[in-house]
């Protein structure tokens, strides 16, 4: 690793620390920074790495202790291979991706991620994931509560297996028993290590530096050592994951701050996509937000309120449990406003019912769960109901990106995975479509990255005298905090922060509620100013990473809040009881947060428009949750021109009519633009 | 039950990038609550008590291996041991074998990433080149199962902590190591032979500096088949070594 330092002044009294001896600042160089090293950065470093690119990859924590390890249930890829996937196939993933969304995504984007997956799982295959596998012959299994005799085809014994999700019309899920996020990473680590890619533990980001329209690295602080370092790089990116930790009862680890977000939205330049969409998983273990995962439904499980009735029919009797999570989430917390929850000192909750699915099955493809249940809970869910409440799960929102994964107003600034707003999820994300996304858009960005990297754009010119100042800059900041006599907790803000975000940025906003919410994080913003610490002391100082990331972490916050309050509509995860209908005449456009400079308190909020127009799949109604929406101007003419060239194209191959419809695989890495083989269906 | 109990914790603390840091125990005392871990516990303490103490938690749900400790003379993952199982007494210490960075803090990932590059611990792929967009390579699902199994090593480091061979021989590859040698062998996607892993783990610091106490198999988080693996894999590279 080429490393170098830069002579220079600077204030007297932060010399010491700031610098070495010779008053010189700690520079390392590389091609490709990548900041995060869960599934999604990792496959971005090896991909940059093959295209013979030096990449750093900077995490928190080891690298496989990221969060995308908790992934259990699985990676939706359109393989077909189980008999109750038969006939799946890109065009049907990508439908099920955009109703789930509730047309708040990218089409093209989604196109792209669709044909990518099934190269992805295997790829993953290659790597040596254990994928659970078919099975030829006759299998029982549970649909709708009813035990039923499958017959899995001889042809597919042996190839990856799928199982059902919500919001899906084929059996789609590959994954490895319900352990699949942590064989992925294992995988996908080790091939890391394999590429000699290295990865710099407990090393955290405090600020990118760019110098107004590049970004050409960040200044890093060791958190064992407390020492400041400028990475400089032709290339960062932030594959950081999401934000849950803003919230009190989420399912995400507690590494899960957005502070990657947080960076890019305190350059000032970069902007934030749909923060307001957060979605809310329906099975978090109660009282803990420990997830259990959609693959209990998937199987077969059931959702039963205190009297043990099964519910989720009178709301949504064509899905039932399998309706999409934004959609489950909301009828659960309204069965519980009714009334029908179970009543516990710690609130209401309801039941997650897989008992019927068998101690076999838990025991080979539901073993996490069983684990969870067992040193959590004390029960064994193969004879007891799991307590389950919905629990803050996903940040669709992220760092805004063209389709390459570059940030469109801050050049040589990736992001890809949770961190991103890429933008295939829009405002709800499908079940096993997250860690598909890490490790397609990190096949993806990874190629756009070496590109950039190759190209002119890629040259980087940075002095160091930005390097050294924007280290400085870090220094005073935390040399202010380490000296601060200041009265208030960063724990207590933040823990104010979150019942804030549960209690009224959570399933159901109002006005009222989501103004009172923009008002108190603006002044828990404000009281940061005072923040105190008990423990004068650089180096492993716990109390002083908080300190720092808590004010990142309200801006964040302030984003989500104040997006949800100008969104007056419903869409996926976010819904305004105020404004209940999807109101795609006014909103069908896409919320870009901004902080335009560091004394602002509030974020800036503009607007990108989707474009009807040129949409593959126009605005409908779902096929699960509300029916009621109001219509974009060009809704139906483009309906009729959608239709109208789908009924000339009878007869036609699938790929032609969609490629006359919306045509995108011009937008995907060369190398990945191959059409996929699947059972019955040869490759062109 | 056992809520009501005032929990008394003698916590180990040392800051060795402090030179006035003197490595001790100090004591807290924190109320119990129903389904309580030693994850509550501990961020109980740092919010109420001591903002300085270092320990680490990620998922705080089992998963991610970050928390290993030793509870009472145990290597446990903090996050899933419940404090009803455990005495009014409970005494936590960092693990052994692994660099201190902080109290209960220490740098497993360090060590589990020399591991693996010393093991070559990934998997050599027969085909390095397949086509991505052919359908895959079937393989027999018990088998993939199998090395689902082995493959649910989550790098905790307990193996580590409770191996007298790794107090002894600091370059003993553990378990952690002989198991991921198990997987790889059982893989058919792997290229190597018997005689390549020989190479790897067929000495001291290997397979053969087992000394069989076990206390591996019996502190695995994930219950992995440690005893019989580390069995059949001594017969093995046995066999591939004459």
């Amino acid at each position: 690793m080429p490393t170098g330092t830069a002579s220079g002044t600077c204030p007297r009294g932060l010399r010491r620390r700031a610098h070495d001896k010779a008053g010189r600042v700690k520079i390392v160089y590389s091609d490709v920074l990548v900041i995060g090293g869960g599934l999604a950065g990792l496959r971005v470093a090896i991909g940059v790495r093959r295209r013979g690119l030096d990449a750093i990859v900077l995490s928190l924590v080891p690298a496989k202790r990221s969060h995308s390890a908790a992934a259990q249930g699985g990676m939706q890829a359109s393989l077909g291979n189980a008999v109750k996937g038969a006939g799946d196939n890109e065009d049907v993933h990508f439908e099920d991706t955009i109703r789930g969304s509730d047309w708040g995504a990218d089409q093209q984007v989604a196109r792209m991620f669709v044909e990518t997956a099934p190269k992805a799982v295997r790829e993953l295959a290659a790597w040596g994931v254990p994928w659970s596998r078919v099975r030829r012959g006759d299998r029982e299994v549970i649909i709708n509560g009813q035990s039923v005799t499958i017959t899995e085809r001889d042809a597919a014994h042996g190839l990856l297996a799928q199982r059902d999700f919500g919001g899906t019309r084929k059996w789609r899920t590959c994954y490895v028993s319900d352990g699949t996020g942590h064989a992925m990473l294992y995988a996908i680590g080790d091939q890391a290590i394999a590429q000699g890619v290295p990865v710099h533990e407990r090393k955290e980001a405090l600020a990118l530096i760019h110098d107004g329209s590049r970004c050409c690295g960040a200044v890093v602080r060791d958190l064992a050592s407390g020492e400041l370092i400028a990475y400089a790089a032709r290339a960062t990116v932030i594959a950081t994951g999401g934000a849950g930790r803003l919230y009190r009862v989420t399912t995400n680890a507690l590494i899960c701050e957005g502070i990657g977000a947080a960076l890019a939205l305190e350059t000032g330049i970069a902007t934030l996509g749909n923060m307001e969409a957060v979605q809310f998983h329906p099975t978090g273990i109660f009282p803990a937000g420990i997830l259990v995962t959609e693959g209990c439904r998937g199987d077969g499980g059931l959702l039963r309120d205190a009297a043990g009735h099964r519910f989720m029919p009178d709301y949504e009797p064509e899905k039932k449990e399998l309706a999409s999570r934004d959609v489950v989430s909301r009828r659960m917390a309204e069965h519980i406003r009714s009334g029908h929850g179970a009543e516990t000192r710690f609130g209401p909750h309801l039941w997650l019912d897989i008992t019927q699915l068998g101690r076999a099955h838990i025991d080979r493809d539901l073993r996490e769960v069983k684990e969870i249940c067992r040193y959590f809970l004390g029960i064994d869910p193969a004879d007891a109901w799991i307590p389950v409440h919905p629990a803050q799960h996903y940040t669709m929102g992220g760092i805004r990106t063209k389709h390459t994964g570059e940030s469109p107003t801050l050049r040589g600034l990736f992001a890809a995975g949770e961190a991103a707003c890429w933008d295939l999820h829009g405002f709800n994300r499908l079940g096993g479509n997250s860690v598909a996304e890490t490790v397609v858009a990190g096949m993806i960005v990874g190629e756009f990255v070496a590109d950039f990297c190759a190209s002119e754009q890629g040259d980087l010119n940075v002095p160091t005298a930005l390097l050294r100042e924007a280290v400085d800059a870090e220094r005073r900041a935390l040399d202010a905090l380490l000296g601060s006599r200041g009265t208030e907790s960063a724990d207590l803000i933040r823990s104010e922060m979150q019942q804030v975000m549960t209690a009224n940025v959570g399933i159901f906003r109002d006005a009222s509620g989501l103004e009172a919410a923009v008002g108190k994080l603006e002044a828990l913003l404000r009281r940061c100013a005072h923040i105190g610490l008990r423990r004068h002391r650089d180096g492993p100082n716990p109390e002083l990473v908080m300190a720092y990331r808590v004010p990142r972490m309200l801006k964040l916050a302030l984003c989500i809040a104040a997006g949800a309050l100008a969104r007056e509509e419903s869409r996926g995860a976010h819904f305004r009881e105020d404004f209940p209908r999807r109101d795609d005449a006014h909103w069908l456009r896409r919320t870009l947060a901004s902080w335009s400079q560091p004394s602002a308190r509030l974020p800036s909020l503009a607007y990108e428009p989707l474009d009807v127009a040129s949409m593959e799949l126009p605005p409908g109604w779902r096929g699960y949750g509300a029916r009621d929406y109001l219509n974009h101007p060009d809704t139906a003419r483009r309906t009729a021109e959608v239709q109208a060239l789908r009924e000339r194209s009878g007869g036609r191959a699938r790929h032609e009519i969609q490629e006359a419809l919306m045509s995108y695989r011009h937008l995907l890495p060369e190398r990945l633009r191959a059409a996929n083989e699947r059972l019955g269906e040869e490759v062109r | 039950m056992s809520e009501g109990r005032r929990l008394r914790l003698r916590v180990f603390r040392h800051d060795p990038t402090d030179p006035a840091s003197k490595p001790h125990l100090q004591s807290y005392e924190v109320q119990e609550a129903a389904g309580m871990t030693l994850f509550l516990v501990l961020t109980e303490i740092r919010e109420r008590l001591d903002p300085t103490l270092c320990f680490d938690f990620v998922c705080r749900a089992g998963i991610c291996g970050s928390c290993g400790m030793i509870v009472n003379g145990r290597p446990r993952l903090a996050c899933r041991t419940l404090t009803k199982d455990l005495p009014q007494e409970i005494t936590l210490l960092p693990m052994p074998a692994f660099a201190l960075i902080a109290d209960l803090s220490v740098d497993t990932g360090k060590w589990m990433r020399a591991l693996s590059e010393r093991l070559e611990a990934w998997l050599h792929a027969k085909e390095p080149a397949c086509d991505l967009s052919r359908i895959e390579p079937p393989m027999d699902p018990d088998l993939a199962d199998r090395i689902y199994e082995l493959d649910r090593c989550i790098e905790c480091g307990c193996c580590v902590a409770a191996c007298g061979t790794a107090q002894m021989r600091a370059d003993f590859v553990g378990a952690v190591g002989l198991n991921k040698i198990a997987r790889f062998s059982l893989d058919p996607r792997d290229q190597r032979a018997d005689a390549d892993f020989y190479e790897l783990v067929g000495d001291d610091d290997g397979v053969f500096g087992c000394m069989a106490l076990l206390g591996c198999q019996d502190v695995c988080p994930k219950e992995l088949p440690l005893q019989s693996q580390i069995a059949f894999l001594r017969r093995r590279m046995a066999r591939a070594g004459v």
